[in-house]
């Protein structure tokens, strides 16, 4: 009996120290972890800031790169305080759904390919090219379109192998998006988005995925982000861009890109940057966005969110451009500044930034 | 006394029951599993009807998607793996109840069952990093250049060696379901009695016609439930096979060409698919996939009865 009692008066206390400890566990948890998921291709970089972050006001980030389809998913289930997409959401989609839309970082998608004696940057290729590579219609390395552009290379009689993303992905939006503005032939047969029905080739699972098949494969051609081609060691090409001119993948490229953007004018921050003008653009640059509410049901979560991305814009950029990203400029993260102002608001419709 | 009996009648009550409960939980968690399937699936069937078993679109884009090259895929790379898979575990386990002498008995078994062991993933990653690289150097060059002109058998070897495809995909299976089915099968005919077998031996058989007359005969349901339970991991397995198939959605002739199965469909895209028809497609694909083994298990049972029936025939 006596022994009985003991047992659950312990019963009793270990529930108790235990449901205090949760409850504790919940209060804190408000203010000092964020949670969200989406696109992996700025994945590294925002580890980056959470963990410096981190450093200096003690609130943990919790960020999943499961893709931006399943980021803009889980926003949008309300499971995590904020979605990341690689591919921005149009303005009535963002109506529709009450969420606002930030551009966060820029980044560049570039060609790769896996051609004996051929160093990065030496192959030069022109936009249709590419875009007739990827649609299956030039099957040789020693094609007459490839050499006429490369008059002074040596090009092996090898049979071109296309590599793909088998996962559906922000990197292939930005990639198919950039292959449909410039080839009319692409967009009217496969057309723009995270996954396509490529008509040639093999799909490698993530950026990892398409590097390994890339360096695995001799006369393939794939895509990776660009901190991807840089650690892997992969061979980059030229790209011809809207200007006219041949350019290397580089963060300086990228820069005279997203220079061109006019953000003051972009509806619910709508920006593609493929294409851009500008003899020193790279054709396939791309921005990648965060996604969270107007209407913030727990105000002080959504005050945390917009905190960290604010010190991300002021104190952020050195971190972004040693890992070979391209920060938002001054004038464009003001301009977001503004907009959390006048759109994101607690639920007594007070502005809570 | 009576008491004590009462108590033991309630417990054994108890005891009935809650196994009962054990046993029909699975039975309702596999009537649920198949109801969310069909719910889940409904939107894209009822757009595509039939024909999503025979189309082979697969356009996110357009939106439109087809079964067809998925279920080929599987089909065939498990094909495959059973090809190789079942002559080499029938090996594997006569080898070790029949013909190995004692000492080596325990290090294979033992082998064997660590085989059985390994993640997935793990061969995934052995398998595009090791295996792809020598296949694609070594032999399907081979193979393309022996074979490669021979009509219509020339077809199945030809394409660029790239080491990535549905071969590769289908021998990194046999690897994994090999242990699986030379366990089951050592397990079966290390229970043939050994009467039987010495007086086969006593009356002048070789080793082969005691194992095809006798051991064979003795344990054949045993051994069609290892082949299936080899058949069924092969068919459903993810991770090993998106790592060295390609995944392209395409039918190809070769063997050395990309192609695509059902799980590693599901793998690639379920996380990233947006809009109803996309996610209700790969729902879809995964019925497909479940009845697909249903009819496989459906399939052995009923050779083995068949096999049963007959043996009743002879005696």
């Amino acid at each position: 009996m006596l022994k009985k009692v003991f047992m659950l008066t312990m019963i009793v206390a270990v529930m108790v120290i235990l449901s205090a400890g949760i409850t504790g566990q919940a209060i804190a948890s408000d203010v000092r972890t964020i949670s969200g998921a989406g696109a992996t291709f700025p994945y590294p970089v925002y580890a980056k800031w959470a963990d410096a972050y981190n450093k200096v006001t003690g609130i943990k980030l919790n960020y999943q790169s499961i893709g931006s389809g399943g980021g803009i998913k889980q926003i949008k289930a309300k499971t995590i305080d904020f979605g990341a997409s690689d591919a921005p959401l149009k303005a009535e989609d963002l109506d529709k759904s009450g969420l606002l839309q930030f551009p966060m970082i820029m980044g560049g998608v570039v060609p790769v390919v896996n051609i004996p004696g051929i160093s990065s940057g030496s192959l030069k290729m022109s936009n249709e090219l590419l875009a007739d590579i990827y649609l299956g219609k030039v099957k040789k390395w020693n094609d007459d379109k490839i050499k006429t552009q490369n008059p002074g290379l040596k090009l092996p009689d090898s049979a071109i192998t296309v590599v793909h993303r088998s996962d559906g992905s922000g990197t292939t939006w930005i990639f198919t998006n950039y292959l449909s503005k410039v080839s009319p032939e692409w967009k009217r047969k496969v057309g723009n988005d995270k996954a396509v029905a490529w008509p040639a080739g093999v799909g490698g699972k993530g950026n990892e995925g398409v590097a390994s098949y890339v360096k695995r494969i001799k006369g393939s051609i794939g895509y990776v982000e660009y901190a991807y081609a840089l650690q892997n060691h992969l061979t980059y090409v030229k790209l011809h861009n809207r200007s006219g001119g041949f350019v290397v993948p580089s963060s300086k490229t990228f820069q005279a890109a997203a220079a061109n953007a006019d953000w003051t004018h972009a509806k619910g921050f709508y920006m593609v940057l493929t294409d851009q003008p500008g003899k020193d653009s790279w054709p396939i640059t791309g921005a990648s966005f965060i996604l969270v509410y107007n209407n913030q049901h727990k105000p002080d979560v959504g005050k945390a969110v917009l905190k960290f991305f604010d010190w991300c814009y002021s104190n952020g950029s050195k971190m972004a451009e040693k890992l070979d990203y391209v920060p938002m400029p001054d004038n464009v993260a003001n301009l977001v500044r503004a907009t959390w102002h006048e759109k994101i608001k607690n639920p007594q419709g007070m502005p809570i930034w | 006394m009576d008491t004590s009996l009462k108590r033991e009648a309630v417990f054994d009550k108890l005891f009935y029951h809650s196994t009962r409960l054990c046993a029909f939980a699975v039975l309702l968690v596999i009537i649920a599993i198949i109801i969310s399937l069909i719910i889940g699936a409904w939107p894209a069937l009822k757009k595509f009807g039939f024909g999503f078993l025979t189309s082979t679109a697969w356009n996110p884009v357009t939106e439109e998607f087809g079964a067809l090259v998925s279920i080929y895929g599987t089909l065939l790379t498990s094909a495959i793996a059973m090809a190789i898979g079942v002559p080499v575990s029938f090996g594997i386990a006569l080898f070790i109840t029949e013909l190995c002498p004692v000492w080596l008995k325990r290090p294979i078994g033992i082998a064997i069952e660590l085989l059985a062991a390994i993640p997935s993933i793990i061969y995934g990653m052995w398998g595009l990093f090791i295996l792809a690289p020598l296949f694609g150097d070594y032999v399907e060059p081979w193979f393309t250049n022996h074979f490669g002109d021979i009509p219509l058998l020339g077809a199945l070897f030809s394409g660029p060696p790239m080491g990535i495809g549905v071969a590769t995909a289908g021998i990194i299976l046999a690897i994994m379901v090999i242990p699986f089915m030379a366990a089951v099968m050592r397990d079966m005919f290390e229970v043939v009695p050994a009467v039987l077998k010495e007086s086969a031996y006593g009356i002048g058989a070789t080793t082969w016609e005691v194992i095809y007359k006798v051991v064979l005969p003795y344990t054949k349901i045993g051994v069609v439930g290892g082949i299936m339970l080899g058949l069924g991991r092969a068919l459903g397995e993810t991770m090993a096979v998106t790592f060295v198939i390609g995944n392209a959605n395409r039918i190809n002739a070769s063997l050395f060409m990309p192609g695509n199965t059902i799980s590693s469909s599901l793998a690639n895209q379920f996380t990233e698919a947006v809009g109803e028809i996309y996610t209700s497609s790969l729902i879809a694909l995964g019925l497909i996939l479940f009845l697909i083994t249903f009819i496989v298990l459906a399939l052995a049972k009923l050779l083995l009865y068949r096999l049963s029936k007959q043996e009743g025939s002879r005696t």
